[in-house]
């Protein structure tokens, strides 16, 4: 399938729509630029961008100074300014870092510290007791810990899909499966060689996520880094196990990773992970039952009627960390390009900030747009009114999760109907509860016929 | 109120006991189910042998299921399809949706007969991957019987119970060819000669092995099994069929006012059917994971009468608590006595394989012992009979093994 080049060269072209590259399509289109984002994948977010456990943070404990801690202050300041133009939930749990040892608690006034240089100045210190006294299921070896009032739940999914589709409705073009092999840079224009046919545009900003360095290296020459994956592995309760906990249940973060987080999900499950396991591996998230069962075990010591819950889905995630600590974006002088790379772990978060981050790195010269459209998106959280509490949505599909049969229709059309199975769960999540498709797979099989690549079954005749 | 009656599930236990409080004269019987036809699980359940019990007659699942919808159309029940009930209240009162949005139901006595669903991979903690082409027997069978639609070629089989070899037939009905059957116990779970039917059919079965890992990228190409021998390897297949393992569909009973009973996961009744809210009865698979659909229907039937009963005022509260002793037995239903005894066994389970004696004690002092040879997911029965007339206090099983 080879599409013919567009009309007129694009002012920027940007690899990758993961939530990063969804998030400065829409910057970019809003301030009036004309975006094409590419991704090799046949939906959008396939990436890093698929599994995370789905928190707004405020950065209270990213590094000081940093570009990370800057990108996620000012992306979690604009998704709260947005959120609710473009139909996006938030859960305003709050977050509770936990201490479990002795050494762990003696690390809390730092870290506190560490918020308040961050420009997170609401957290509040709580001793063991008055921590239980706001978990009420918490393990009582919980020693102390502290509040950060503002860490938010928010849809992973549902919120680049959203930046995205305000970029397309914008005008921005998506081409999915679309790989780029190859280019050149003429002094003022890219000449991207895709598997789906050239594109012209005078500034290729690289968002690749996992690929960011291989990108780099298949344009450039060169690579400033190198993505090192870190798988996280995830386990999600079914939705009654959400009721044991009101807050993210941090754990005292050390070098590496966040640790273990226990935390509800908007959707009403409560999730345990991630793990941070680094590998060689870019394209494979591969779940280790042995890792699982770990992760069970330890959310039953943070919360032990954990221990009575069930189980009703594993996932694992990779995130594109590199040799810094730090994100890696850069400009490339006279080269019309912009690298974002070694978004770690805190993308989603920052996704918003970071755009603004980039797009201030940008030479371009456009005016912004006077009159943007402002999409919204079908809800999926269970704190507002969900589609199939209205009428005429067709009948449920989904038991589990109550998706409606509009909500699938509608994830199938549109201007970014969903290619994937994976694509229509996350735009609706049809079979993503507890029974994991035993009920709704004929019905969804029925209305994704034609759409979805490949397709959940094929017709029986011609053997 | 709007029925005297409400059923929520159109299965063979909904079906059966709708009928039967037709028959028994309750004026405004209602069925709901949240699928676009009534029937159930047998709607897809292809295959032989259904309806012997019921209609003397052999028959497969969609004509079986026809056939129950017809019998309760022809008695009067109301039939509600497309219709998901959302929340239960206290006193009989539900909330639903549909096409038409959200709205409230109630009636004098509303029966759960909502069904069972298997154990997903997820919930298994099975390694691997996420490819597409991992299916329940339930999502197979939808596929293959209500749609017509081939999800794979070769699939493995992971499961040895009954419904894995509804799993097989399954595949046989659209020229599927099942690769291999992996089951981790010692023997298959399901009764011989079934043991020698994939055998027949030529699909490898291998006990004693365990599924690690799933492989693939859009679609599955192989699995990692682990064997007797303590050696992986890998089977190369484009699917796998995650079986058995059934459970109560009960999700919509938390947070409601009906108790549950952990060793089920359904809630706790007693032998009308009865559960804590005595505005709520429950009937079939709900109950316990999975019994055959002649059962379901025969225990909707009873239950059907008991309502009828209850509804008249007839049917006082149980008198006898029933429980289980020990690690070895799963659980025990119903979990009270009351002097209506529309149910008329004790079901039980072993959580493992055992061999030796059941032993029933009312107030601590053995009423009856049975030699028992069982195995988890197989049906063992105890008549009512064993139980003295009038008993009251607490009835206790256990299980009893020489050398243990």
């Amino acid at each position: 399938m080879t599409q013919p080049p567009a009309a007129e060269p694009y002012d920027v072209a940007v690899i990758g729509a993961g939530v990063i590259g969804c998030a400065i399509a829409r910057r970019f289109t809003l301030n009036g630029a004309r975006v094409v984002v590419l991704d090799k994948a046949a939906d959008i977010l396939d990436g890093a961008s698929k599994g995370n456990s789905a928190i707004l943070h405020t950065g209270f404990d990213a590094p000081p100074g940093s570009v990370e801690a800057q990108c996620i202050a000012d992306g979690y300041r604009e998704y709260l300014d947005i959120h609710q133009r473009l139909g996006l939930p938030l859960d305003k749990a709050g977050a509770l870092v936990v201490a479990w040892s002795e050494a762990e608690e003696a690390l809390l006034p730092d870290l506190i510290a560490q918020a308040h240089e961050n420009g997170v100045t609401d957290v509040e210190p709580l001793t063991g007791s008055a921590t239980r006294a706001l978990e009420p299921e918490l393990a009582s070896t919980a020693r102390a810990s502290f509040r950060v009032p503002r860490e938010y739940l928010i849809d992973p999914w549902s919120a680049p899909f959203a930046y995205l589709l305000q970029a397309v409705e914008n005008g921005a073009d998506l081409r999915r499966s679309t790989e780029v092999t190859g280019g050149g840079f003429d002094g003022a224009h890219w000449r991207l060689e895709t598997t789906t046919g050239p594109i012209i545009a005078a500034t290729i900003i690289n968002a690749a996520g996992l690929y960011g360095d291989v990108v780099d290296q298949r344009l450039l020459g060169r690579a400033d880094f190198t993505i090192k994956p870190r798988k996280g592995q995830f386990v999600v309760y079914d939705k009654p196990a959400s009721r044991l906990t009101r807050h993210i249940l941090l754990p005292v973060p050390n070098a590496v990773t966040k640790g273990i987080v226990v935390c509800r999900t908007v959707w009403g499950n409560l999730l345990v992970g991630p793990t941070a396991e680094e590998q060689g591996d870019r394209a494979h998230a591969t779940l280790v039952p042995e890792t699982l069962a770990m992760l069970k075990r330890r959310g039953a010591e943070i919360l032990p009627a954990l221990a009575q819950e069930e189980v009703t889905a594993i996932y694992a995630g990779l995130r594109p960390a590199t040799e810094f600590k730090d994100y890696q974006i850069r400009a490339h002088e006279g080269q019309n390009y912009i690298t974002v790379g070694g978004i770690r772990s805190t993308g989603l978060s920052s996704a918003l900030g970071t755009a603004r981050h980039v797009f201030a790195l940008w030479q371009g010269q456009v005016t912004p747009l006077p009159n943007s459209v402002w999409p919204t998106v079908s809800n999926l959280a269970e704190n507002a009114p969900r589609p199939w509490q209205s009428p005429g949505h067709g009948g449920i599909v989904c038991h589990c999760e109550l998706a409606t049969r509009a909500e699938v229709e509608g994830a199938l059309s549109g201007p970014i109907p969903a290619h994937t199975l994976a694509g229509v769960k996350r735009r609706t999540r049809a079979t993503m509860g507890r029974c994991q498709g035993f009920y709704c797979s004929a019905a969804l099989a029925t209305l994704t016929a034609g759409h979805l690549i490949p397709p959940l079954a094929e017709p029986a005749d011609g053997q | 109120m709007d029925s005297d009656t409400l059923v929520i599930g159109a299965g063979p236990a909904g079906l059966s006991a709708a009928t039967e409080l037709r028959r028994l004269g309750v004026a405004h019987v209602t069925v709901v189910d949240r699928e676009a036809e009534a029937g159930g699980i047998p709607r897809h359940g292809g295959h032989y042998p259904y309806g012997l019990r019921e209609f003397r007659t052999l028959m497969k699942g969609p004509a079986y299921a026809r056939a129950l919808r017809d019998r309760a159309l022809a008695a009067g029940v109301t039939i509600r399809t497309g219709i998901t009930v959302t929340a239960l209240h206290p006193g009989g009162r539900i909330s639903v949706t549909s096409d038409d949005g959200m709205g409230q139901m109630s009636a004098a006595r509303v029966l759960l007969a909502m069904g069972a669903r298997e154990t997903p991979r997820a919930t298994r903690l099975i390694g691997g991957v996420k490819p597409g082409g991992i299916l329940s027997t339930g999502a197979l069978q939808g596929l293959v019987y209500l749609n017509g639609q081939r999800p794979f070629r070769r699939p493995v089989i992971l499961g040895t119970e009954l419904v894995a070899f509804s799993a097989i037939l399954t595949c046989r009905h659209l020229g599927i060819t099942p690769v291999a059957m992996i089951e981790p116990g010692a023997r298959t779970t399901a009764r011989w000669p079934t043991a020698l039917f994939p055998r027949m059919l030529g699909i490898p079965l291998h006990l004693r092995t365990d599924l690690l890992s799933i492989e693939g990228a859009d679609r599955v190409t192989g699995v990692t099994v682990q064997g007797p021998d303590g050696q992986t390897r890998q089977i190369a297949c484009d699917g796998v069929i995650v079986t058995g393992g059934f459970r109560p569909e009960s999700a919509l009973l938390a947070g409601g006012p009906i108790a549950i009973d952990p060793a089920t996961g359904g809630p706790l009744i007693d032998s009308t059917g009865r559960c804590s809210d005595p505005a709520y009865f429950a009937a079939g698979n709900l109950l316990r994971g999975i019994e055959t659909a002649g059962a379901c229907w025969d225990e909707g039937r009873r239950i059907g009468g008991a309502i009828a009963r209850s509804l008249k005022g007839q049917t006082p509260h149980a008198a006898l608590s029933v429980t289980t002793v020990g690690e070895a037995l799963k659980y025990v239903l119903p979990q009270s006595v009351a002097p209506d005894r529309a149910l008329s066994r004790f079901q039980l389970r072993v959580t493992r394989p055992v061999q030796g004696n059941l032993v029933v004690k009312l107030n601590g002092r053995e009423v009856a012992r049975h030699p028992i040879s069982a195995r988890p997911e197989r049906r063992i029965t105890v008549p009512f009979s064993v139980l003295p007339k009038g008993a009251t206090g607490t009835l206790t099983f256990e299980i009893e093994e020489p050398g243990k």
